[in-house]
């Protein structure tokens, strides 16, 4: 009777290695376990794996298809672009929609995509595109100037028959980068003329100096008419573009599929057959699926973790350009930061680079002002406030203040790319502000009240972050200190007329060098006022196994996988 | 019997109405408005305006309730505020992804819990009673996250044996008839995807089944203790049963009741609780489904998918009560 009861253990334990057996390459790995004795390291525990395991397994598919696994933490939101402003949506809609014009491979400048070629008019108020021809949609239907109007359209007017207002579509991205909608007194797109089957017109009604870089974005690409027509408000699950890849299938939470498109315009690509976007949450999790070959690229690498990632055979780190800024910002309007000196003095007094360091493991740049180093009209020459207690506590003297005071820190809850560990920034803050008789509160808010909240101005001190999308200084220097803006995205309610006027000038202005010139001298005024300490330039970083080929990250975390390919061993 | 069963579903519907009502209450109660969460740091206050507007935020909350209940009761769950699509369809491979991984972890659960236990209660005080027991105290007391982490570590990166997430090889994915992974693949007369989906399963099966399983090691062997030490069991042996016919046949059938119960009310806290499990093995279950929801404050979800998880544990629950009867005779309802 007992032979009976073990006969059963024993089959459960032959089912089991049965499965494991069933493995093939992974499964004889000997030497794995062999180097696993020094956890002691101060690199993560895993990085003395061997790596030709993780090699074996990626590349290899069903039919010697070339798939690309790419793994990410969350879920798109949507897949119709224009309706989102998720960071994850964009990153899939890049493979299977294409603009006007496009981006470089790492930073932002403007390069040729659906429109071969363009003219500005010497106003700035007309933008003529001549389209590339014979170009077809995923759908088999014809890419021409009629399409590019009717997506325009959709956008700017909410009435339009493609505008889904009712079934709870928003284009808020629009709004943002043109001004508004239809009808608004600052939409600055007055008309789109069909000039020929292949050029198209924008008529403007004020010049908007950075429209090229707006017709670049991922979140304005063409969507086929015939497809917005055929799947209606379901458009956001059925993209239908003209990028590299065809939309193949969506699981939710779980993971995308896209397909090589065959007829893409251009000739020998894209080089993969398929690519699969996966949701792994954790971020350990995503690194081990990486080490052991189940991925191929993953996003979201802790800092902390990329050493051992660069350090490892078979494994490559990338980093993107800087594209953001982590910041804390002062209420200027109200006690006690409404006092210029006493700002000079906490500016003086946090120590930058100990947070980078701390933080980023290095992967940031101490930040002098608001905008990326890599923009146009990146102002190097601005005075920095150096680290320098002493001189914090001379002025927080002259700011009247010799006792010291208490104030609020208003800590974000959650990570960001620009401020992976709020909490410890804050500590960090703490600390500094401390050492010259600052005690500063910290305050934790629930990340929406947080946002509304210092939006209606009740903090004195917060963290924030601004991350770019259009590659233009507008975005950061406007969103953030445009007087306009107060009680919006500028929560310092910071407003100098001298600066709002050279802010509005450069918007105006078509003249590159001019608008660099105006960004400049616009941010040499905001240092002077401090209404913000610029903490770091964070630099993201990221995992690939080293078959993974031409994979270039793009500062504004979505780039084209179109001439990616894996190496067959 | 019927009768009974008749009775309980019709008790079924206050249950869900005060569900309603509490979801629908916390829902709102939680600070923050979706329109800011969703559109994050660099929205504009009329951006966020618009889109409370077109997400129909600004009714009032007994209106928005009450359009809530209207559509419940035509069997619409709603619409999911962030992805824009029907709950009642998008539910769905939540829930099965969910229920096959909770089963195989019950499996496993029951299998080893329910065995061990009794080989506790036969050679009590015996060293496999104790070791046995020590192992029930630590998976009891193992954090799930550590433990799953662990297992991809040792079985995933260095071993190699067992994939480190997800349900099935995303380089040649499944074509899903009823989104049971297992189910499908037998379906398609596809038996190397039915390893390969199963292979899937183990880790994850291991940390989800893990607690339940101590659970249920503990509760068998103090029942099976008090129902060995009852006059029946004298008189069996008296007649000269083997002692595994005793324990397995006779023993066993007395010891279930409190077993079971157990069992059900473990397999309702999986069904709901398995987020941390599914979080670090990428499973797209229905516990991830309703966190992310509350991350993006996306209302209908979270109130659709409480209601959901609600309704499947009070079901379980009755099917515990349904099996009582079966097993043993003499309860009467």
């Amino acid at each position: 009777m007992k032979l009976k009861y073990s006969l059963l253990v024993a089959l459960m334990l032959a089912f089991v290695l049965v499965l494991a057996a069933c493995t093939g390459d992974g499964g004889q790995n000997g030497d794995a376990p062999e180097d696993g004795e020094d956890p002691g390291t101060e690199e993560d525990t895993g990085a003395d794996d061997d790596a030709g395991d993780a090699e074996d397994a990626s590349a290899e598919a069903a039919d010697g298809e070339q798939v690309l696994i790419f793994a990410r933490g969350g879920d798109s939101e949507s897949l119709d672009p224009a309706s989102t402003t998720d960071g994850e949506s964009s990153r899939i809609t890049r493979q299977v929609y294409e603009s006007l014009l496009e981006f470089d491979k790492d930073s932002f400048e403007i390069l040729p995509s659906l429109a071969h070629d363009w003219e500005v008019a010497d106003d700035g108020l007309s933008y003529t595109f001549y389209l590339e021809e014979g170009v077809t949609f995923h759908d088999g239907t014809d890419f021409n100037a009629e399409a590019v109007k009717i997506n325009f359209e959709r956008w700017a007017d909410p009435e339009h028959e493609f505008a889904f207002t009712d079934d709870g579509y928003v284009y808020s991205m629009y709004g943002t980068m043109f001004g508004g909608f239809k009808g608004d007194d600052n939409h600055v797109v007055e008309e789109i003329n069909v000039v020929d089957d292949y050029t198209v017109e924008f008529k403007l009604s004020q010049p908007l100096g950075f429209f090229l870089q707006n017709m670049a974005m991922t979140y304005f690409p063409i969507t086929s008419p015939a497809a917005l027509e055929e799947h209606g408000p379901a458009i956001n699950e059925n993209p239908v573009g003209t990028g590299p890849f065809k939309f193949v299938s969506w699981s939710k939470d779980d993971s995308i599929v896209l397909e090589k498109f065959e007829d893409y315009r251009i000739d020998g690509l894209p080089k993969l057959d398929r690519v699969v976007f996966e949701v792994i949450p954790d971020n350990a999790a995503r690194l081990i699926a990486l080490r052991s070959g189940e991925i191929d690229i993953m996003d979201g690498l802790n800092p902390d973790d990329a050493a051992g990632v660069e350090s490892e055979e078979g494994l490559e780190l990338h980093e993107r350009a800087e594209n953001n800024i982590g910041y804390v910002g002062f209420n200027v309007q109200k006690e006690p930061f409404d006092n210029k000196e006493l700002r000079y003095a906490v500016s003086h007094a946090i120590d930058k680079q100990a947070i980078a360091d701390a933080l980023y493991a290095g992967y940031a740049t101490p930040a002098n002002v608001p905008l990326p180093p890599s923009y146009m009209g990146y102002n190097d020459e601005v005075e920095s406030f150096e680290y320098d207690p002493e001189k914090a506590k001379e002025l927080l003297a002259e700011a009247g203040y010799e006792d010291g005071l208490e104030i609020d820190l208003w800590t974000m809850p959650v990570a960001r790319p620009y401020m992976p560990d709020p909490e410890t920034v804050a500590q960090i803050i703490q600390n500094n502000l401390a050492e010259i008789g600052i005690t500063a509160n910290i305050v934790r808010e629930e990340w929406a009240p947080y946002l509304e909240k210092t939006m209606n101005g009740e903090h004195q001190m917060y963290m924030l972050g601004w991350s770019g999308t259009n590659g233009d200084p507008d975005y950061f220097l406007s969103s953030l200190l445009h007087g306009d803006n107060v009680g919006s995205s500028n929560r310092e309610f910071y407003a100098n007329d001298e600066v709002d006027e050279l802010l509005n000038q450069a918007k105006l202005s078509v003249d590159q060098d001019e608008r660099a010139s105006f960004y400049q001298q616009a941010q040499e005024l905001i240092a002077d006022d401090a209404p913000m300490v610029p903490l770091v330039h964070s630099r993201p970083v990221l995992a690939t196994t080293s078959a993974v080929q031409n994979y270039v990250p793009h500062p504004s975390t979505s780039e084209s996988l179109a001439e990616v390919e894996l190496a067959n061993e | 019997m019927f009768s009974y069963i008749i009775r309980r579903l019709l008790m079924l519907i206050p249950v869900l109405v005060g569900m309603t009502l509490i979801t629908f209450s916390i829902v709102h109660l939680i600070p923050g408005n979706p329109a800011q969460v969703i559109l994050g740091e660099t929205a504009t206050q009329t951006a966020i305006e618009d889109l409370e507007e077109s997400m129909g935020l600004n009714e009032p909350y007994v209106v928005q309730y009450g359009l809530y209940v209207k559509d419940l009761l035509q069997g619409d769950l709603g619409t999911s505020l962030r992805s824009k699509a029907d709950i009642s369809t998008e539910i769905w491979p939540y829930i099965a992804a969910t229920f096959e991984l909770t089963f195989f972890a019950m499996i496993f659960a029951i299998f080893i819990g329910v065995n061990a236990g009794i080989i506790s209660a036969w050679k009590q005080n015996s060293w496999f009673d104790f070791l046995a027991m020590l192992f029930a105290l630590i998976g009891v007391s193992m954090p799930v996250f550590w433990l799953a982490l662990m297992e991809q570590w040792i079985f995933a990166q260095e071993l190699g044996w067992f994939p480190a997430y997800g349900r099935e090889d995303s380089r040649d994915p499944i074509a899903p008839i009823t989104y049971f992974y297992v189910l499908d693949s037998l379906i398609h007369l596809d038996f190397a995807r039915t390893v390969t989906v199963l292979k899937h399963l183990v880790l994850p099966s291991i940390a989800l089944g893990t607690i339940p399983m101590a659970i249920i090691a503990r509760m068998t062997r103090s029942s099976m203790l008090e129902v060995m030490k009852s006059d029946y069991i004298r008189t069996v042996r008296a007649k000269g049963s083997g002692q595994f016919l005793v324990i397995y046949k006779h023993a066993l059938k007395n010891a279930t009741i409190p077993v079971l119960t157990v069992i059900g009310l473990q397999t309702g806290v999986l069904l709901g609780g398995a987020i941390l499990t599914e979080t670090i093995f990428s499973w797209p279950g229905i516990g991830r489904y309703v966190f992310e929801a509350i991350n993006y404050r996306d209302y209908p979800v979270i109130q659709s998918g409480i209601l959901v998880i609600a309704f499947i544990f009070v079901l379980i629950n009755l099917v515990v009560d349904v099996l009582y009867k079966i097993i043993d005779p003499r309860i009467n309802y």
